[in-house]
C-alpha cells in the first residue's frame, strides 16, 4: 500500500497528469460553452474521449513503467511480492489517470448534461482508461527496449481507434450478402473503443438510427442485458491484459 | 369550394329560426330530441348524463353549456348525425364502446351535409370524431384524448372517409391511433391542428386529392405522418417535430404527385422526409433541423424540386438508394457546406454534394450504423469531401446559398 502511495505522489507531480487534466478541461469546457444543445456536446465530447483517453492512457502508462524500471528493481531487491508490486504500479496509474479525467471530463459533464448519456460517456471513459493501461503494462512487461514498447503501444493504440473499423468495413462489403447482424454483435465486442461508443450512443437520441437499419443491434445493445454484456465485455478486456501481464512480470529476469 | 363553407357558415344562423328547448341535469337529452321540430335549438345546461346512442334525423342545434358531460359507459356511441344542418357544440364527451365490428365515435356523421362539430371535449372515445360520404362540414376547436392500447384495439381521433369540402381547424387530438385520418377525402382543409401521441401516425391520409394541410403542428407520433396515392396535397407552414423512433418519419410520402410543400419544420425526426415514387412535388422553404436523415429520396422519384430550404444540424442530410437521381436541387442552404464565394453574390462557388459518403454506405450496408460517428468514418468523410469518388454524382446542388435563407416566423397552434 506504501508502494501506491508513492507511485501516485510520484505521478500526480509530473507535468503530464496536470496537463492532461488541463486540456480535458479545456475541451470539455469548450464544447460545454459553445453548443447550446447538450446531447450535442456530448456527442462531439464522446469523439475526443474515444481518440485521447485511449491514446494517454496507452502512452502514459509505458513511459511510466520504463521511467520507473530502477525503481521498481529496487523494490525487487525488497522481501515484496511480485504480483503486490505491479498491482500496485497499476493501481497508482490507473487512480491518476482516472482522476484527471473524472477532473476534466466528469465534473463539467455532470455540471452540464447529468443525464444518462453523461454518465455512460463517464463510465465508459473510465473503462478505456483501465483497459488501455493494462494493455500497456502487458507490452511493457513483455518488451524490454522502451523505443519498442512505445512504438508497439502507439502501434496498438492505430489499430484500435483506426484499423480496425477499416477492417470492419470491409468485411461488411465482402459479405454483403450474408446476414451479418449477429457477427457485427461480435465485432463490436473485439473492439472496446467500438464498444464503449456503442455504449454511450445507444443512451442518446442517435440510437433510433441504430434502430432503423440494424434492429437486433439495437435490441440488443439496448437491453439491460446488453448493457451488462457490454461492460462485462470490457472489464475483460480490463482484466485479461493485466492478467498476462502479471503472469510476464512473474517470470521476468531482472 | 373553402369559401362557399365560410359563406354557409354565416347564413347558417339565420336557417335556424325554431324554438330552444332547455335540458337540466336529470332531464333526458333523448327525450329533447325527440320532441324537437327541424332547425330547433338544444341547450343543455351543465350535467352528468348517461345517454348513448341519441340519433338525428332533423336539422338541430345541440348547444352545451359549460360543458355538461354525456357518458356512454363504454356501451355504443353518443351522437349519430343522419341529417344535414346539425350543429354539436360545447359538450364533454366521453367513455364510448369498443367493439371490432363497428366503428362507434363520440360524433358520427353519416351521408349528410352542413354539420359542425365544434368546442367539444372528448375522452376516452374509440372514434373521436368519425365523418363518413359527407360534405361541407366543420370540424373545430375540438379537444379529443384518448388511451390508446394496441393498434387494432384504438380508434382514429379524427376520421374521414369518402367526404368532400370539409373544414378540419384548431382540433387537438391525443392518444389515438391515427390522429387525422382521410380516404378518399377531398377538396378539404386542414388548418392548425396538433396532433400528439398518437400510436401509429399523427396525420394520414389516402386518395385525397387537392386537400391543404397549414399550419398544423405533429409531434411525437409512432411514425409521424404518412400521405400516399394522392395528387395536388399542399402543405404550408406544418411543424414535424420529434418523431423519433427506429420506424418514424416526419412526413412519408409515398406515390404523391404535383404537390407543394412549403415553409415546414422538420425537427428531430429520424427521418425528416421519406419520398418514395413521387413525382412533380415542390419542396420548398423549408426548415430541416436536428433529423437523422432530413430526407430520403428513393431513385423511384423524379422531377421533384428542393429549393430554398435549410438544411442544419442533421445527422444526413440527404440519401438516396441508387446512383440515378431525377430530382433538381438548387439553392439551399446547407450547413456542412465547406466551399466559397469569390465574387460574393451569396451563392457559393462550388457545387454541394448533399450525399455523405456514410450516407451511401449506409444504404448499400444497413449493418454499417455500427460504425456511426467513428474516428474512422469521420476520416473517410473528409476524404471523400476533397475527392468525391464514391457518393452520387448527379445529386449536386450547383448552387448552394452560403447563408441560411431566412424564414417568417411562422404561426403555433394555439388552444
Amino acid at each position: 500500500m506504501k508502494i501506491i502511495r508513492y507511485v501516485l505522489y510520484d505521478i500526480l507531480r509530473s507535468r503530464m497528469i496536470i496537463g492532461y487534466t488541463a486540456f480535458l478541461l479545456l475541451v470539455s469546457a469548450a464544447l460545454f460553452a459553445t453548443e447550446t444543445n447538450a446531447s450535442k456536446s456530448i456527442l462531439n465530447l464522446l469523439n475526443i474521449v474515444l481518440i485521447v483517453v485511449p491514446l494517454v492512457s496507452i502512452v502514459f502508462t509505458t513511459i511510466h513503467y520504463y521511467n520507473s524500471y530502477q525503481f521498481i528493481e529496487l523494490m525487487l531487491a525488497q522481501p515484496i511480492e511480485r504480483m503486490k508490486l505491479l498491482l500496485s504500479e497499476f493501481l497508482g496509474v490507473i487512480l491518476s489517470l482516472s482522476a484527471a479525467f473524472l477532473i476534466g471530463i466528469g465534473l463539467p459533464v455532470l455540471l452540464f448534461s447529468a443525464d444518462g448519456s453523461g454518465i455512460s460517456l463517464l463510465i465508459s471513459g473510465i473503462l478505456l482508461t483501465f483497459i488501455f493501461s493494462s494493455i500497456a503494462f502487458w507490452v511493457a512487461a513483455i518488451t524490454q527496449d522502451k523505443a519498442k514498447g512505445i512504438g508497439v503501444t502507439l502501434l496498438l493504440w492505430f489499430y484500435f481507434s483506426l484499423i480496425y473499423d477499416f477492417i470492419v468495413l470491409f468485411l461488411m462489403f465482402t459479405f454483403s450478402d450474408y446476414p451479418l447482424e449477429k457477427a457485427m454483435l461480435g465485432f463490436t465486442a473485439l473492439n472496446p473503443i467500438d464498444l464503449g461508443r456503442v455504449f454511450v450512443m445507444l443512451q442518446m437520441d442517435v440510437s433510433a438510427l441504430m434502430g432503423y437499419t440494424g434492429a437486433v443491434y439495437k435490441q440488443f445493445f439496448g437491453s439491460a442485458l446488453g448493457m451488462f454484456f457490454a461492460l462485462g465485455v470490457m472489464i475483460m478486456w480490463a482484466v485479461v491484459p493485466l492478467f498476462l501481464a502479471i503472469r510476464v512480470f512473474k517470470k521476468k529476469d531482472f | 369550394m373553402k369559401n362557399s363553407i365560410i359563406v354557409l357558415y354565416l347564413f347558417l344562423p339565420f336557417f335556424a329560426f325554431g324554438k330552444t328547448i332547455k335540458v337540466v341535469a336529470g332531464n333526458s337529452i333523448r327525450q329533447a330530441i325527440a320532441t324537437a321540430q327541424a332547425y330547433d335549438t338544444i341547450e343543455v345546461k351543465n350535467g352528468y348524463f348517461y345517454e348513448n346512442q341519441l340519433v338525428i334525423n332533423i336539422p338541430l342545434s345541440i348547444i352545451g353549456e359549460n360543458f355538461p358531460i354525456i357518458d356512454a359507459q363504454y356501451q355504443n356511441e353518443i351522437f349519430t348525425i343522419k341529417a344535414h344542418d346539425v350543429t354539436i357544440k360545447g359538450f364533454h364527451l366521453m367513455n364510448i364502446g369498443k367493439t371490432a365490428t363497428i366503428d362507434w365515435a363520440a360524433v358520427k356523421i353519416l351521408e349528410t351535409r352542413n354539420v359542425r362539430v365544434e368546442g367539444n371535449h372528448i375522452e376516452n372515445a374509440y372514434f373521436g370524431i368519425y365523418l363518413s360520404a359527407s360534405h361541407n362540414c366543420w370540424v373545430e376547436n375540438n379537444f379529443v384524448t384518448g388511451k390508446p392500447s394496441e393498434e387494432q384495439n384504438t380508434g382514429n381521433g379524427i376520421h374521414a372517409w369518402k367526404c368532400d369540402s370539409l373544414l378540419i381547424k384548431n382540433n387537438f387530438v391525443k392518444g389515438h391511433r391515427d390522429g387525422i385520418y382521410f380516404e378518399f377525402v377531398t377538396q378539404s382543409s386542414i388548418e392548425r391542428n396538433f396532433s400528439t401521441g398518437n400510436i401509429r401516425y399523427g396525420l394520414h391520409f389516402m386518395f385525397s386529392h387537392n386537400d391543404t394541410y397549414t399550419d398544423n403542428t405533429i409531434r411525437d407520433n409512432g411514425a409521424g405522418v404518412a400521405v400516399m396515392y394522392t395528387r395536388h396535397v399542399t402543405m404550408l407552414r406544418n411543424h414535424f417535430d420529434h418523431n423519433w423512433g427506429s420506424a418514424a418519419y416526419g412526413l412519408l410520402l409515398k406515390d404523391i404527385s404535383d404537390s407543394q410543400i412549403e415553409n415546414n419544420t422538420f425537427n428531430n425526426n429520424t427521418v425528416g422526409i421519406f419520398m418514395e415514387g413521387s413525382s412533380r412535388i415542390v419542396i420548398q422553404n423549408n426548415q430541416f433541423h436536428e433529423n437523422g436523415w432530413a430526407v430520403r429520396v428513393q431513385a423511384s422519384c423524379d422531377n421533384n424540386v428542393f429549393s430554398g430550404n435549410n438544411f442544419t444540424s442533421n445527422t444526413f442530410d440527404i440519401a438516396t438508394n441508387g446512383s440515378t437521381m431525377l430530382n433538381k436541387f438548387e439553392k439551399n442552404y446547407w450547413d456542412k457546406y465547406e466551399g466559397y464565394d469569390l465574387n460574393r453574390d451569396g451563392i457559393g462557388d462550388i457545387g454541394y454534394h448533399p450525399v455523405s459518403l456514410f450516407a451511401s454506405i449506409i444504404e448499400q450496408m444497413p449493418h454499417g450504423m455500427m460504425l456511426l460517428h467513428s474516428f474512422m468514418v469521420n476520416l473517410m468523410e473528409r476524404a471523400e469531401k476533397i475527392f468525391p469518388s464514391l457518393t452520387p454524382e448527379d445529386l449536386i446542388d450547383n448552387q448552394p446559398v452560403m447563408k441560411p435563407i431566412s424564414q417568417k416566423d411562422t404561426p403555433q397552434y394555439v388552444n
